[in-house]
């Protein structure tokens, strides 16, 4: 089926170039960092995980998102997901590529990686991301390759796909979870130290990753003539809608926690990120973006007339897709390192170069989803399930 | 033609096997007395604990010139270099008060206490977060009680930055050997590399050859160092005889470092 991808017009290879252009210049960068180290990046002696591990943990969200099409498909025979199953598959399988594109980036001996295989520690939280991550990946990649397969041959998918899915779908969950625990499980940093952040990650994860994926499914339609249908589109667009109201009450929780409590190490991050403390209010500006995107886009969504209204639902969901990117794949990490075990500010703030890097890895990730797309698109056109535009 | 190929294939497993077995066999005949064997070499002098520990007489040392001068034999003998700016590696520092306790801090300190400075260092914990997070073993804790790290397992993931309450854990940005004086490194430590966590180890490598750490040796009294499960140790003479806090202890990990403030 790889062949599908090496067929297109002027338009797809220009985009394939492009990609390409970006990772090459963000290669050279990371060659560079490689070189010189982490120095490189904006990150310190306090705040020790920056740009790149915040963009990992926001994708393992879009990683997971697949599972609110896949769960109504396989659980509740919902059959309007059907023509959407094999996309949320596949841009599982990028939000993976870029997931672990990241670690790596961000990891200042990548050519030892593989000692978290030779001396395999399962009292490591990292351990068993690295198992839930990479097994997630390869279901996705087994599941739709399958399925896209059998499709193609007009026969039934085989039967062992069936068991496949349903543990793709917990392992979805297990994913975000897993990350969560990641921070969760820290003593001293309050802003992490919360039994309900894997709760958070998982709403968080699907509001924002199905509104990427409904963008790209929109930027599909408009490129390939591949329409999931109305349904479809508005049965997703429900599940992105509250999944965000969960997401923001889950926040609020955290805000009364912290503030009716009044314990101080509960207030100190989010102080920070609010109004800012000790004179740095570097944050401020973005928080504030963030509620106030996230309140917009769910007054665009909520009510069923605006939410059906298919002119706003795609700046609707873009407005989701910052405030929760602002949320997780920026604040999360530097709210987190903030203030440090003494109770000071050390600021931080991506670099030129750090940006650069993580281009790239989005760069490769764009390139997966691009391939595996056509790759998709191509063979529902042949069998006659597009409607070729005029 | 099919008997000889069968002979040949039982001769060659022989002979594999033979070649795999020989360096066993041959080190069994020279019956452990022979050279090439792998031993560590134990120097009899070398110090033992069940459970190191240190107790920090802050009424005696609290000033910044006396800890900076404990800090500069520390990160000589152990080659620490000193980066300007946020990046920098520490493995002995001083702090306030309130940094030093963040979590037990007072509105109306005495002006003698706000003014004292805390040595900072690894707490060695009973049980260590750091230790916990490591995904590669890189960061381990030793019987004794030291928690060590392996320069060679560690990926420079950082988990265990993230991971340490004490923010005691220092990641090698860039080559640490650009800002050291390579004339007058002690060679008998090694140097890093980049891209990988380090921080105090409690002078492992000294207590091997029957020393006390660099830092106690020179704080003239004002540091004690022994062991903690030893009901007869000066640690545990000093715990007894004196008020002691630790850092942190919310964070439950059991720092092996008490101050007597």
């Amino acid at each position: 089926m790889l062949e599908k991808a090496l067929k297109g017009g002027p338009k797809y290879w220009s985009w394939i170039f492009f990609l390409l252009l970006i990772i090459g210049a963000g290669f050279v960068v990371y060659v560079n960092q490689l070189q010189e180290g982490l120095t490189v990046t904006g990150l310190s002696r306090d705040v020790s995980w920056g740009f790149y591990i915040a963009q990992f943990t926001y994708l393992v969200g879009l990683a997971a998102s697949g599972v609110m099409i896949v769960l109504p498909y396989y659980f509740h025979h919902y059959k309007k997901f059907k023509g959407m199953v094999i996309m949320g598959e596949f841009m599982a399988i990028a939000a993976v590529v870029m997931c672990l594109g990241f670690i790596i980036v961000d990891i200042g001996q990548p050519q030892r990686m593989l000692n978290i295989i030779f001396h395999p520690t399962p009292n490591s939280i990292l351990f068993w991301d690295m198992i839930v991550l990479n097994g997630y990946l390869l279901l996705n990649v087994v599941i739709g390759w399958t399925c896209l397969e059998s499709e193609r041959q007009r026969v039934k998918p085989p039967k062992w796909i069936r068991p496949l899915a349903y543990t793709s779908i917990v392992w979805a969950f297990s994913i975000h979870t897993v990350t969560a625990f990641l921070y969760a499980g820290l003593p001293g940093r309050h802003y992490w130290l919360t039994a309900i952040l894997a709760a958070r990650f998982l709403a968080s994860a699907f509001c924002a990753g199905p509104a990427i994926l409904l963008l790209v499914v929109f930027i599909t339609r408009k490129v390939t003539a591949y329409d999931p249908g109305k349904a479809a589109i508005n049965t997703l667009t429900k599940i992105i809608t509250y999944a965000m109201l969960v997401n923001v009450f889950f926040f609020l929780l955290e805000v009364f926690t912290a503030f009716y409590s009044n314990i101080p190490g509960h207030t100190h991050s989010l102080a920070y990120l609010f109004v800012g403390s000790h004179g740095h209010t570097e944050l401020v500006p973005w928080m504030w973006t963030a509620t106030v995107f996230a309140f917009i886009s769910l007054a665009l969504l909520v009510p069923p007339k605006l939410r059906d209204n298919q002119k706003l639902l795609p700046w609707a969901l873009i407005l989701l897709v910052i405030a929760t990117w602002i949320d997780k794949g920026l604040a999360l990490l530097i709210g987190g390192l903030t203030p440090n075990p003494f109770n000071e500010i050390t600021t931080y703030w991506p670099t030129g170069k750090e940006l650069m890097i993580s281009m790239m890895v989005y760069a490769l990730g764009a390139l997966t989803l691009t391939i595996l797309y056509k790759i998709a698109t191509d063979i529902k056109r042949d069998l006659g399930e597009l409607v070729e535009p005029e | 033609m099919k008997q000889s190929r069968r002979n040949f294939l039982k001769f060659a497993g022989l002979s594999a096997a033979g070649l795999c077995l020989a360096p066993t066999a041959a080190a069994l005949a020279s019956g452990g007395g022979g050279h090439g064997k792998a031993h560590a070499v134990v120097n009899a002098n070398s110090k033992h604990a069940k459970r190191w520990a240190m107790v920090i007489d802050t009424r005696k040392l609290n000033t910044d010139e006396a800890i900076n001068a404990l800090a500069e034999v520390c990160h000589h003998i152990h080659n620490v270099p000193t980066i300007p700016g946020k990046q920098d590696i520490k493995w002995l520092w001083e702090g306030t008060y309130s940094e030093t306790f963040p979590n037990q801090t007072n509105n109306f300190p005495s002006e003698e206490l706000e003014k004292r400075k805390f040595p900072l260092l690894c707490n060695h914990c009973e049980t260590p977060s750091c230790v916990r997070v490591c995904p590669t073993k890189a960061t381990f804790k030793r019987a004794d009680g030291i928690v060590a790290m392996d320069y060679h397992r560690c990926i420079g993931c950082r988990y265990c930055m993230a991971a340490c309450p004490f923010g005691a854990r220092s990641f090698n940005f860039m080559d640490p050997r650009l800002h050291l004086d390579m004339e007058k490194i002690n060679v008998k430590f090694p140097t890093r590399m980049r891209g990988v966590v380090e921080k105090c180890n409690f002078c492992v490598e000294r207590l091997a050859v029957g020393e006390m750490p660099a830092c106690v040796e020179k704080s003239s009294g004002a540091m004690t160092f022994g062991d903690l499960q030893d009901p007869d140790s000066n640690v545990r003479k000093v715990l007894r005889e004196n008020f002691t806090i630790r850092r942190n202890p919310a964070a439950g990990t059991e720092p092996g470092v008490y101050y007597i403030i």
